[in-house]
């Protein structure tokens, strides 16, 4: 597999397609009733703490398991225009943390003009890269760029073995992450006192639940250590969210029904009430407001009868809308949780 | 056909204490605590599990456990070598009962 499901034209890049598979599974109960339960129904926001920015589905990957679809056959990419709606939205607010995602964000040609105009800004930036872009021809000095301007890089590496790294990734992927790595360390990056700040994200390589974080951390950093020499952070666990590229591996691997199930049998209320959507926005690269990541794949965009476009961004609004959820939920709500920055409870 | 192992039945087993409830609960609470964290970590029970489950050759713990360790992080290399260790102790439970064959022999040979 190296095209996106939408350039094979498969029936789940019709984003009602996927709708449906998780609406209409009997199997578990409805998200919304756990909620009820829990008396966190309906789910309303905190606050607006971090901004993320999906600058585009264009990606120099095409991962098994990706929520985004995305690929070198993705040619969705947020406009300089657009990213302007976006920093005057930003200034509405007090977040203090705007997160850069896509595919992979270092391809967006207005990225690193983008990653300025926040610096200037005061606001915390973190890259969610997925690290073989970092050693991609013509971006041999995006590390020290990071480096420079002090940017957060939080990057893919779904174990800390080349079997299960490729195995989802792509053939070679672990390799060049690796590279990747050395040269991030080589620029301070996870370095101890650089105050330059590298964390790892796991994802489990299969149709299972991540492990505890602090102990596969501490696995990670002894092997990556041993191994390659390689020194970083912290480690985020993240759980994979049964839609997109990754629904269609769960159906076509008939592991659909039970992985459902074990997210609901796992439903944890206190990771329910952390939920990163409750403290952020996410905005698509067409200028799109959604609660997050995962309902902007799924187009469900900001509720309440609230403007869905950052152009008409309502700060104080959004602050304490009401959160649009679905049973692709019980993803970020099993075990310990999962969120862009891991786990969320004990 | 019949088969005298269902997948579906590992979910059933709590149906195993409809009729002594006591017990189940005690059998619960005791393996829980089995499991835990302690001098051992949850992942290096969750390996002896899955090489146990090959040495009792349960497909209920072999299922349950192959899910188990890949959620504590544990790789297939490990999986494998858990396995390994079973089938060397069950091979060599075989072969140092040679000792009493040959004791035998010896016994009632000339």
């Amino acid at each position: 597999m190296n095209q996106s499901l939408l350039k094979r034209n498969h029936p789940l890049a019709v984003i009602d397609a996927q709708r449906r598979v998780l609406e209409s599974d009997a199997a578990v109960p409805a998200f919304g009733e756990r909620l009820a339960a829990a008396d966190l129904h309906p789910l309303t926001a905190t606050g607006i703490e971090t901004f993320q920015i999906n600058v585009g589905k264009m990606c120099n990957q095409v991962c098994k398991h990706c929520h985004v679809d995305a690929g070198p056959d993705r040619t969705e990419i947020m406009t300089r225009e657009t990213m302007e709606l976006c920093l005057a939205a930003l200034d509405q607010t007090n977040a203090q943390v705007v997160d850069l995602t896509g595919g992979a964000p270092e391809m967006n040609p207005d990225f690193r003009w983008l990653v300025d105009q926040i610096v200037a800004r005061g606001r915390r930036v973190i890259d969610r890269s997925n690290l073989t872009i970092l050693v991609a021809q013509g971006y041999e000095d995006m590390c020290q760029f990071l480096a420079d301007r002090n940017i957060e890089v939080t990057a893919s590496l779904p174990y800390y073995l080349e079997s299960q790294t490729d195995a989802q990734r792509g053939d070679h992927v672990f390799e060049r992450s690796i590279r990747a790595l050395k040269n991030l360390n080589a620029v301070g990056y996870g370095m101890p006192d650089s105050g330059l700040t590298l964390n790892l994200v796991y994802n489990p390589t299969g149709a299972f639940l991540p492990p505890k974080q602090a102990g596969i951390e501490a696995d990670y950093k002894r092997e990556l250590r041993r191994r390659h020499g390689i020194e970083f952070n912290s480690l985020y666990t993240i759980t994979n969210i049964p839609i997109s590229r990754f629904l269609d591996f769960l159906i076509e691997s008939g592991n659909y029904g039970p992985y459902m199930q074990k997210l609901s049998n796992a439903y944890n209320p206190e990771a329910a009430k952390q939920v990163m959507c409750r403290s952020t926005i996410s905005i698509g690269w067409d200028g799109q407001l959604y609660d997050c990541d995962f309902n902007q794949m799924l187009e469900i965009t900001v509720g309440d009868g609230l403007p869905t476009h950052v152009r008409d961004f309502d700060a104080a609004a959004l602050a304490r809308r009401e959160i649009c959820i679905g049973n692709h939920c019980y993803g970020c709500t099993a075990g310990s949780g999962s969120s862009c920055t891991g786990a969320v409870a004990d | 056909m019949v088969h005298y192992y269902d997948d579906a039945d590992l979910p059933r087993f709590g149906e195993i204490g409809k009729d002594a409830p006591e017990l189940w609960q005690k059998f619960n609470a005791y393996y829980g605590a089995v499991f835990e964290d302690g001098a051992l970590s949850e992942r290096e029970k969750a390996l002896i599990a899955l090489a146990v489950s090959h040495a009792v050759q349960c497909p209920y713990c072999i299922d349950a456990y192959t899910q188990g360790c890949l959620e504590k992080g544990s790789n297939l290399e490990q999986m494998t070598e858990a396995v390994h260790v079973a089938a060397a102790i069950k091979g060599g439970a075989a072969l140092v009962h040679g000792v009493q064959m040959r004791k035998k022999a010896e016994g009632i040979s000339m």
